[in-house]
């Protein structure tokens, strides 16, 4: 039920971003999703590709600090309300979320979110009680 | 402008050197028979007191190192019981051992008394009203400069560091004539006066003493033009007495008279350990020869400088020391504060368990001295979350406050981000130009 998400600690200043993904590029790693989230002096990039463990030893040998996290991905329509209906059970039982980001599902007119919860496991089960899809984690690196 | 204490500053050097023997001896004599450390370093080089028979013969005499005093951390080097201190000061809060130094009744009244020659050689008299900016506490500079105010005559304003636009209402409305404070600290309250609207051209000052921190001859003259009074260089350190050890006068403002009768100053190359003559560059080693409750005996003070016997316009005959341009070890003065890198290595070890990659930069923005701290990011330190490296920045930048008393900005840099020179990583870049 989980997917795993490769994040990276970069400094605030130019080309920084390119370098990783042109690192990637090298390693022919697919960049399924990604976010960034960014202060006055560094930024955390956050991503879904095609081959993490790949993707890990690649920038972790170019010197590069790399975390993993277990995130969840989740269909929502693509229409008004569907982020509440994933987001209401939730909230309604104190599950907290710490970030997110979507994309496009290039297989259907609905959006893929990615959610980093303050606890995944409860998360999970309130998700499943409410019948809302989640993607599992190979399906999400291979879509 | 009046001597202070005519006999003592303007001695002629024989006699003064003849003082400065007996003294020394005194001083020996007393340090051999009540603090261990010294008897026992005497002992491993050999000697006795009684071996000391000239001033030349002090050069067998074992060096004291800053490493001796954390290593009798607290009391271990004082030399009378606890009930005749008066006074203690510390250096600055660091998270190994700070330094601890006591003061008797005595100490404070020779302590008061240099302080007072060191005014009046700054162009102080009991006419004066000064403005004291040096911060109280266990820092010796606020109460340093108190006493020897008060011991002059003039009149104190306790004013201590900080709550600077109320300093500049209070130069404005009480009209002090005469300011003491770290140069740093100065020109800062200089710019938030011009920001007031205030200008010193209308204040009443005359002469400044500032000291405690290095500065060069380029923030004298920035100074001296932005303050409008002479700015008098002051040295001093806690392990030797505190403010008041030597000072520039106002007729010559070149070099600092060290007060002979009470301290002994030698030059000492700083790898070979070796006495350089008068005029040669090297390590200020000094000697304290009536101190009571805590003597030192040469003390690697890791300040460079010179001496310089020649007499002085002024009439003192006291050896004149150059200001000083540099330091012998990685020691940083950050507005007062003294900074060894290996004490910020420690608040991060102990905060966060973070890896000793890490690199201090000292900037001087306007005319406050900022202190950056650089860490690498490790794996282990690492989060996704944006919350969690800010807290760990915030965290690591209070537990320096707390622990060394500076402001430091923390900033997380990238593995390898800190230079490394032959595989040694660069601890500290100064980009103050002193």
């Amino acid at each position: 039920m989980r997917a795993e998400q490769i994040s990276i600690f970069l400094e605030n200043k130019a080309g920084r971003l390119a370098e990783v993904t042109a690192i990637l590029r090298d390693a022919n790693v697919n960049i399924r999703a990604l976010s960034l989230a960014d202060t006055t002096d560094f930024g955390i990039l956050r991503l879904i590709v095609n081959d993490n463990q790949k993707a890990e030893d690649i920038l972790k040998k170019e010197g590069f600090t790399v975390g993993k996290t277990n995130v969840i991905a989740v269909e929502v329509d693509d229409n008004p309300g569907g982020l509440n209906r994933v987001l209401d059970p939730l909230t309604s039982e104190g599950v907290n979320v710490e970030y997110m980001y979507a994309f496009a599902n290039p297989n259907r007119k609905s959006a893929i979110m990615i959610f980093r919860f303050d606890n995944i496991d409860k998360a999970i089960e309130i998700l499943a009680k409410n019948k809302i899809a989640v993607i599992k984690g190979e399906d999400v690196y291979n879509l | 402008m009046p001597i202070f204490n005519m006999d003592f500053e303007t001695m002629p050097r024989e006699a003064l050197k003849a003082i400065q023997l007996s003294r020394l001896k005194t001083s020996l004599e007393k340090v051999y028979a009540t603090v261990p450390f010294y008897r026992d370093s005497f002992k491993k080089a050999g000697i006795t007191p009684q071996d000391i028979n000239s001033l030349d013969d002090m050069r067998r005499i074992p060096f004291t190192t800053k490493q001796d005093l954390r290593d009798n951390y607290p009391y271990g080097m004082f030399a009378v019981p606890m009930e005749n201190v008066v006074r203690i000061h510390a250096s600055s809060g660091t998270t190994g051992s700070p330094t601890v130094v006591g003061y008797t009744k005595r100490d404070i009244k020779t302590w008061s008394e240099l302080m007072a020659r060191s005014l009046a050689a700054g162009g102080a008299t009991s006419r004066d009203i000064l403005h004291n900016a040096y911060g109280y506490g266990l820092f010796t500079g606020g109460l340093g400069v108190h006493y020897g105010a008060e011991r002059l005559g003039a009149s104190v304003i306790p004013v201590s560091g900080g709550n600077t636009k109320r300093q500049i209402i209070i130069m404005k409305d009480f009209k002090p004539t005469i300011l003491t404070g770290t140069p740093s600290y100065i020109l800062h309250l200089a710019e938030v006066a011009e920001e007031m609207g205030v200008s010193f051209k209308d204040l009443s000052f005359k002469a400044g003493i500032f000291g405690a921190e290095p500065w060069s001859e380029a923030m004298r003259e920035e100074i001296e033009s932005k303050l409008n009074l002479k700015a008098i260089d002051i040295y001093g350190l806690s392990e030797i007495m505190g403010p008041g050890v030597s000072i520039e006068c106002i007729q010559a403002q070149n070099g600092l008279h060290i007060f002979e009768d009470h301290f002994i100053p030698e030059i000492i190359d700083p790898i070979t350990e070796e006495v350089l003559p008068y005029g040669e560059t090297g390590e200020l080693v000094f000697t304290s020869i009536t101190k009571e409750a805590f003597p030192i005996i040469r003390y690697r003070t890791r300040d460079i400088t010179s001496l310089n016997p020649e007499p002085c316009i002024c009439g003192r005959t006291h050896v004149r020391m150059k200001k000083v341009s540099g330091r012998t070890d990685d020691m940083l003065i950050i507005r007062g504060v003294n900074v060894f890198p290996s004490q910020i290595e420690d608040v991060l070890m102990k905060s966060d368990n973070i890896q000793p990659h890490y690199q201090l930069v000292v900037d001087r923005s306007g005319n406050l001295d900022s202190l950056t701290v650089k860490v690498e990011v490790s794996d282990q330190i690492f989060s996704d979350q944006i919350k969690n490296l800010q807290n760990m920045e915030a965290n690591i930048s209070n537990d320096i406050k707390e622990y060394l008393g500076v402001s430091a900005k923390v900033m997380l840099v990238e593995p390898k981000a800190i230079e490394r020179s032959q595989g040694k990583a660069i601890r500290v870049i100064d980009n103050r130009n002193i």
